[in-house]
């Protein structure tokens, strides 16, 4: 059995302008210790997948579909039920540690109020764990530092302090949302390197869900591309990369310069990132494909399976750049 | 060929005081941008890359002249930045100028697409006929592939990539010789990043502008700019052909920061070598003594904390600021 199973996801957020549909017939399923990327850009409905299986929707998002993890659906249980299973077996880190962070409270008080909680762990004990979890995240004198404020420490120091907590738990899950977007190159190398090393050394399953195809490449085992709220395709990384079936993959690898190769002029993908609110009835990435098909505008191509791989393509896979 | 802009030895440093310190305390002393040399020569672009924090903003300001320098000389066609006459500040100001991260944040929600685009030239050339306005704007928009009838929309109604459009066509409307952008495609999303880098690489290429390009992603400057120049903590690491400087870099910084750019192949990145650098960039109001890259430098040694390199050409106008430089191939390039 997969560890987290997502089947038919929807995500609808209800606002004045009329409905968002964030997330629009997404399925996946992650096994233990695998690693999955989830690609896209801004407003692909990436991270509301993962909040939908959090518990952690806005307050006018409905999520509908099925969310399983090790077989017990998430999307039907309430907040209490959600943190048992939160911190315990899914934890989850966010793009802007910051803001994700407590500023009125020590790293000691944050870090210890979630083995209190969960573990029933005394106060003393709590933080003589935690203290071990910073040294695990390679903060340097983690013992004299652990009682100081987030904002006196910086971005990458706060984005491993956030990964510490998520691992007070040993959660069999990591869902790691953009956890590098807003750090330096070479902070998001050692941020990478940690997370690797976390996975080798407890056996975590992590969900990578990023925009940058780069750190995808070194890091996760399966690829799963995402557009207006469904998947383009999905396979193991390196088949992805080496031959793309769907346009907007083979166009996002295209339009990306490289540090290892001369390109003289860039491609492109024409346009711009669709409107939830207003999607096309067919393919929501039909508006921008250089490939495009008469049926593609209308019909929304059904995803096709074959082992290994999924696609939502009307495009032959023989025929796509 | 005689350079656009020269800068010379150039230093910003910022007074910083200390919450509750008294009145009459030195303030400390917040050092930027050290000693930054470089030329740029007309229709060349220069990349500049460095963490946050390296100074990089910092020079950029300087060079558009919003922020004073402490030090050193900014040469803009033979003429000092630091005394110009207010005449010619007022022609600096139409010849140099700068395109913001932020799209959204860099215009004004208050007034149109066509006013914004309109305004340096109203507020240069106030005698322009209102028509030849108009008529420039919406060839302008054309220029940079905005719909000449969205002109009187406001920024709001604008996605990302189309409101950096507006801050280019914004930048250009007075014919400008120099063009500094900010992380220009950085809060963009991937597929529209490479229609704005299109854009900038043919509007230099046709206009013969010059051009400053800002960022901390190197693969986007390796690609736009013809040099680079490599900034830690405020000083140059490494300048350099942008080709040789991703493909043979000298310096261990330079190095380092080449390493931990991944590379979308899955196949070249398990087999990349990954010297990954330890720490983070140290305080600027407490930079290392000599080098200040020798705290995180993997080829440190004693010497390095006495004194500071000095930036040495080693050909080809190649230059490198590290006694121990050393050219090594961190990448297999191949196309």
């Amino acid at each position: 059995m997969s560890l987290l199973e997502i089947e038919d996801l929807r995500v609808t957020f209800t606002t004045a302008d009329g409905d968002v549909h964030a997330v629009n017939g997404l399925s996946l399923n992650i096994d233990k210790g695998e690693t999955l990327a989830i690609v896209g850009e801004s407003g692909s409905g990436k991270s509301q997948t993962a909040f939908a299986a959090m518990g952690l929707l806005a307050k006018n998002g409905q999520a509908t579909g099925q969310a399983r993890f090790d077989g017990q659906d998430l999307l039907a249980m309430n907040t209490r039920q959600l943190n048992k299973i939160r911190s315990k077996d899914m934890a989850m880190i966010f793009q802007d540690p910051m803001t994700s962070l407590n500023p009125y409270l020590r790293v000691s008080d944050q870090m210890a109020e979630v083995l209190m909680l969960h573990q029933g762990l005394s106060k003393s004990a709590a933080v003589t764990e935690a203290v071990r979890m910073l040294d695990a995240v390679r903060i340097p004198d983690a013992r004299a530092r652990i009682t100081m404020f987030p904002h006196e420490f910086s971005g990458g120091m706060r984005q491993r302090i956030m990964i510490a907590m998520s691992l007070l738990c040993q959660p069999r899950l990591l869902i790691a949302d953009e956890p590098t977007t807003a750090l330096d190159v070479t902070v998001q190398a050692q941020i990478m390197q940690l997370l690797g090393d976390i996975r080798q050394d407890f056996g975590t399953a992590i969900i990578l869900i990023t925009h940058d195809l780069g750190i995808v490449a070194g890091f996760c085992d399966r690829t799963l591309v995402m557009y207006g709220g469904q998947i383009m395709e999905e396979g193991p990384t390196d088949d992805i990369f080496s031959d793309p079936s769907h346009p907007y993959t083979s166009g996002l690898l295209k339009a990306v310069p490289r540090l290892d190769k001369e390109t003289a002029e860039l491609a492109t993908i024409a346009g711009e990132p669709p409107d939830m609110s207003r999607l096309p009835a067919g393919c929501p990435f039909s508006p921008r494909c250089a490939q495009v098909l008469d049926n593609c505008r209308a019909e929304r191509p059904s995803l096709e399976v074959t082992p290994g791989r999924r696609r939502a393509c009307h495009l032959p896979v023989k025929e796509v750049a | 060929m005689e350079s656009l802009l020269s800068v010379r030895n150039l230093s910003v440093t910022f007074d910083v005081r200390k919450p509750g310190s008294w009145p009459w305390t030195p303030p400390r002393k917040l050092h930027a941008v050290s000693e930054v040399s470089f030329d740029l020569k007309p229709g060349e672009c220069l990349g500049i890359v460095g963490e946050s924090g390296s100074g990089k903003s910092t020079l950029a300001r300087a060079i558009v002249g919003t922020i004073p320098s402490s030090d050193g000389n900014i040469m803009f066609e033979g003429h000092d930045l630091a005394n110009m006459d207010p005449k010619q500040r007022r022609v600096h100001r139409r010849d140099v100028q700068m395109i913001f991260q932020d799209p959204l944040a860099a215009l004004n929600p208050r007034m149109t697409v066509g006013e914004i685009i309109a305004e340096p030239l109203i507020t240069h050339e106030p005698n322009t006929p209102r028509d030849e306005v108009k008529k420039r704007v919406r060839e302008l928009m054309e220029r940079v592939g905005l719909l000449p009838n969205l002109i009187n929309r406001y920024p709001h109604e604008f996605s990302g990539g189309q409101c950096q459009r507006i801050g280019i066509a914004r930048a250009l409307i007075l014919k400008p010789k120099l063009i500094i952008c900010d992380e220009p495609v950085s809060a963009l999303d991937v597929s529209v990043q490479a229609q704005v880098i299109n854009l900038l690489m043919e509007l230099q290429r046709d206009m013969g502008l010059s051009m400053i390009f800002i960022a901390h992603d190197l693969s986007v400057v390796k690609h736009i700019s013809d040099r680079t120049l490599v900034l830690y903590l405020g000083r140059v690491m490494e300048t350099a052909d942008s080709r040789k400087l991703t493909t043979a870099p000298e310096h261990p910084y330079s190095q380092a920061l080449i390493a931990s750019v991944p590379i979308p192949d899955p196949v070249l990145e398990r087999a990349r070598p990954r010297p990954i650098l330890e720490g983070e960039l140290p305080s600027p109001l407490a930079p290392p003594s000599g080098c200040v890259f020798r705290t995180r430098c993997p080829k440190a040694q004693v010497s390095c904390a006495e004194t500071k390199p000095a930036l040495e050409d080693i050909g080809g106008n190649h230059l490198v600021a590290c006694p121990f430089h050393e050219a090594e191939e961190v990448l297999a390039v191949n196309g």
